[in-house]
């Protein structure tokens, strides 16, 4: 009972701050929405029993992304024009629609067979033994990814330094 | 005789070609008489070989020797051969283009001596002997028709020698062009008979003809197409008026290919085709009219030229008539029934031929002649000749016997030989026959006319240089006299007989009251020449103003060259109907070009506005696409 | 009513769909990439609602490598947007046309 009011909610919230950030002028509330569809978000994993997923979706993206992106628009103030729609904002909302609808229709019409057990329990051991463990092998993708963070600081870095 | 040196008839001058123009003109162009020696060397082997030939065929079983086939080409199933064919027509031709051409290049070396040129001139002589040679011996109608081509180019090059001249440039390109007309006829009849029967072989043809298996339409259009091609290339009328402008080329060039063997190859096509011909009624009664009519037609304008080539040209024109009216006569006669296939097929045959033998020799012993006048005088226009007989006179003489001879006096070759045209026309075609008859009146005038312009009288011109007036070298005088001989006795070779005519005895002609007949008209004409040129009882001034109407017909050629070329050729084609394909090739086909490009550079511009550039236009572009495709699988699963 | 699978995958789509208008209509290439955002996060929503539905761990496996790759582009893109702004001085998408024709 309290899952499900938890649940709406937090998807109500998380829906709205998501139209806030694309439809304000003002870029710095649509970033500040952004941060608040962030946490929502991080509270909807929660009801869903992935709790160390809520955390690293907090850590990471309130934590980093959105500082990153408030410092970007710091960096990139242009005085009055702010964040205006685009030429091509009627075809957009169209194909958006679109789009919306078939995922709606693919989604209620097909039979998942999905099981409503509760969740079981912490999940971070879980996710460790998955990535890290014996017989599955996630630690590939794991080095990968880690590379993957190298290349993108050091690009970063290289595309915003001084001459 | 083995087949190899018939090949050689024709092979060997080609060589002679192709040393002069590869080895000689190249390396050796200091020395120009090499060209000569090269050209005598094949022509004259070709002579000798030319007689054993002769002799092989008059003793082979129907005066016929059996050539092999060669295999020229093969497309698909379809094979082409080439082969020769040496009969007693083929023989009989084959001595005349050797003679003529021979004693022509031997003449060339006293005439043509000191011109720049002298390579080329001896290369151009080789090709053309050769292509006649071989258009004489070609056994089918597309080898022939090579050869045919070759002395058409041959011709071109030839007339326009001395292409520095435009009035040269011009004939050469005239005559080129009126007897490609010709050509294409042939061409076309050429074609018509091979998708009928599947053949290009003479022999084959001529057995089809003659058993009835071609369709009588077509096999008239064929008749007629072929003879088109004859006309064109002896000038007879309505394609006439390319040989007279062809006399700008030099004189022996006129003597070899515009008297005796290129204009004749049109009769000699009409003689091998001959059973074609009179398998169709329309198309030999065709041959006998316009014979007949060009040659009155042609002689009418021969009495009025001012120079000398001009008259023997348009003499050639009516000696070519003559031919063709022989050969269309006795044509008639066959396909009327009048006279035996058989007899009339070699009857024709000797009748058309035997005077193109005998018109080959004493033709061009007068244009020989009137070149040797002009070595002298340095002119063709008689106005400003006279009194040549005391300062040349072995020219003169040769000259009046080959005259005597063209105009068809008793005794010399040429009466023989015009003998039996005349009989064989007044048997089949009486009409023509009148007017074949006022011809000779016409002939022996217009002879005399230059005779007694050009050697009778006083000098009126003006002597040049430090040489004065005087006789032609030996080297020009011999193969004039060599002719000369030929002229007066090629009558009695038995040539006529070989062709499969009927014999004539020596003084058994004079019996027929038509010898007599055209004795008494030769005579005429000869008297009235004597009257206004040599007594000056009558004064041609005075004729000429009392007559002026018909002077001016006659000496405008009847207009036809402008109408040809005015009329028909610069309003009709060039501002009609080339300016309608003119306009239609700039705008629709350059339209339909030009409009396909520019459509598709205008549809590129169009296209082109969707790069924008920006991405959020090609984002939107990609995610239509997987909804669309999305969509389609959804549909179609 | 419970709360199932679909109504987490709707959720999914309506952010996803959000996220996309976004990227489209919007000209501040910032917003642009807060929009992207919202897409990699709404298809992170799906990715853990179905490995929660079908009892099994590898959904949230997923979900830390894409969280990895979003903080990897996010840095790269912002780099970028700073870059170009101190070159044209400009930040409107509509301006970035130098590939036209």
């Amino acid at each position: 009972m309290g899952l499900q009011i938890a649940f709406w909610i937090l998807a109500v919230v998380s829906v709205v701050a998501a139209l806030a950030v694309v439809s304000l002028r003002n870029i710095f509330r649509a970033a500040l929405f952004l941060i608040l569809c962030f946490f929502a978000i991080a509270g909807i994993y929660v009801t869903m029993g992935a709790d160390f997923l809520a955390g690293a979706q907090v850590l990471i993206y309130v934590g980093a992304i959105g500082v990153l992106i408030i410092f970007a628009i710091m960096l990139t103030r242009e005085g009055r024009e702010g964040s205006p729609s685009g030429r091509l904002r009627v075809p957009a909302l169209l194909i958006a629609l679109i789009f919306l609808i078939t995922m709606v229709l693919v989604v209620t019409g097909t039979d998942w067979g999905a099981v409503t057990e509760g969740s079981s329990g912490p999940t971070t051991s879980a996710i460790a033994e998955a990535i890290f463990g014996e017989d599955s092998g996630f630690v590939l993708a794991f080095e990968i990814a880690a590379a993957l963070i190298l290349a993108a600081i050091i690009g970063a870095i290289v595309l915003v330094r001084d001459k | 005789m083995p087949s190899e040196l018939v090949l050689a008839i024709f092979l060997l001058p080609f060589f002679s070609f192709a040393i002069i123009s590869f080895i000689i003109r190249p390396f050796f162009n200091h020395r120009p008489l090499l060209s000569w020696y090269v050209t005598i060397a094949a022509i004259g082997t070709s002579l000798v070989l030319s007689i054993w030939a002769l002799i092989a065929v008059s003793g082979a079983p129907h005066h016929v020797l059996e050539m092999p086939n060669y295999e020229w080409v093969a497309i698909g199933d379809t094979v082409i051969y080439v082969g020769v064919t040496v009969d007693a027509l083929a023989a009989a031709m084959l001595i005349v283009v050797t003679v003529v051409s021979l004693m022509v290049q031997i003449y060339s070396r006293g005439y043509m001596k000191g011109d720049g040129g002298l390579c080329r001139y001896f290369a151009f002589m080789s090709l053309f002997t050769g292509s006649m040679l071989g258009l004489v011996l070609a056994d089918n109608l597309l080898f022939l028709f090579l050869f045919w081509e070759g002395v058409g180019l041959c011709s071109y090059l030839l007339i326009g020698f001395w292409y520095h001249k435009p009035e040269a440039a011009r004939a050469a390109m005239k005559a080129f062009l009126v007897t490609r007309l010709g050509d294409f006829g042939f061409l076309a009849a050429i074609l018509l008979l091979y998708t009928k029967t599947g053949t290009f072989d003479i022999g084959e043809l001529q057995n089809l003809a003659l058993a009835g298996a071609i369709g009588s339409t077509a096999l008239t259009w064929a008749a007629i197409g072929i003879f088109s091609g004859a006309v064109g290339k002896s000038a007879q009328f309505p394609l006439h008026t390319w040989l007279p402008d062809a006399m700008e080329g030099p004189t022996p060039v006129s003597a070899l290919i515009h008297a005796a063997t290129m204009v004749a190859a049109g009769v000699y096509l009409v003689a091998r085709m001959f059973p074609v011909f009179v398998s169709s009624t329309t198309a030999i009664t065709t041959v006998a009219i316009i014979g007949g009519f060009t040659a009155i037609f042609a002689a009418s304008m021969g009495l009025v030229m001012n120079d000398i080539k001009r008259v023997l040209a348009y003499s050639t024109i009516s000696q070519l008539g003559y031919m063709m009216l022989g050969l269309g006569a006795v044509g008639v006669g066959v396909s009327s029934g009048a006279i035996s296939l058989e007899a009339g097929l070699a009857l024709g045959v000797a009748v058309g031929i035997f005077h193109l033998f005998t018109h080959a020799f004493f033709k061009s012993l007068l244009f020989l002649g009137a070149g040797s006048v002009s070595h002298a005088t340095e002119t063709f226009d008689m106005r400003e000749m006279g009194g040549l007989r005391k300062a040349m006179p072995w020219t003169f003489i040769m000259f009046v016997i080959a005259s005597l001879s063209l105009a068809g006096i008793w005794l010399l070759a040429g009466f023989w030989s015009k003998e039996g045209i005349l009989a064989e026309s007044l048997h089949y075609v009486p009409v023509l026959f009148y007017l074949a008859i006022i011809t000779v009146f016409m002939t022996a005038f217009y002879m005399f006319r230059v005779i007694f312009l050009t050697f009778g009288g006083e000098y009126r011109g003006q002597a040049h240089g430090n040489h004065g007036l005087h006789e032609s070298p030996l080297v020009m005088l011999l193969p004039m006299g060599v002719l000369t001989v030929l002229a007066v006795v090629a009558g009695f070779l038995g040539v006529n007989e070989f062709l499969g005519g009927e014999s004539h005895s020596f003084f058994g002609a004079l019996t027929h009251s038509l010898a007599w007949t055209s004795l008494i008209w030769a005579a005429g004409g000869i008297f009235l020449a004597y009257a206004i040129y040599g007594a000056k009882w009558l004064s041609a001034a005075s004729l000429r103003q009392r007559f002026a109407p018909i002077y001016t017909l006659l000496s405008r050629k009847y207009w036809f060259d402008e109408l040809y070329e005015r009329l028909f050729l610069m309003r009709f084609l060039i501002d009609g109907f080339f300016a309608v394909l003119h306009w239609f090739d700039d705008h629709i086909i350059d339209g339909a070009v030009n409009g396909i490009a520019g459509g598709t550079v205008a549809a590129g511009s169009v296209v082109r506005k969707l790069e924008t550039g920006q991405l959020q236009a090609y984002g939107l572009a990609i995610f239509i696409g997987i909804l669309v495709i999305v969509a389609f699988v959804f549909i179609f699963n | 009513m419970a709360i199932g699978l679909e109504h987490f995958l709707i959720l999914s789509a309506v952010l996803f769909a959000i996220g996309l208008y976004g990227v489209l209509a919007k000209r501040n290439v910032v917003v642009i990439l807060m929009s992207i955002e919202i897409m990699l996060s709404a298809v992170n929503i799906a990715m853990v609602a179905f490995s929660r539905y079908g009892q099994f761990i590898t959904g949230q496996v997923f979900v830390i490598f894409i969280m990895v790759v979003a903080a990897a582009e996010a840095a790269v893109g912002l780099a970028l947007i700073i870059a170009i702004y101190r070159r044209r001085k400009t930040v409107d998408a509509d301006k970035f046309d130098l590939m036209k024709w």
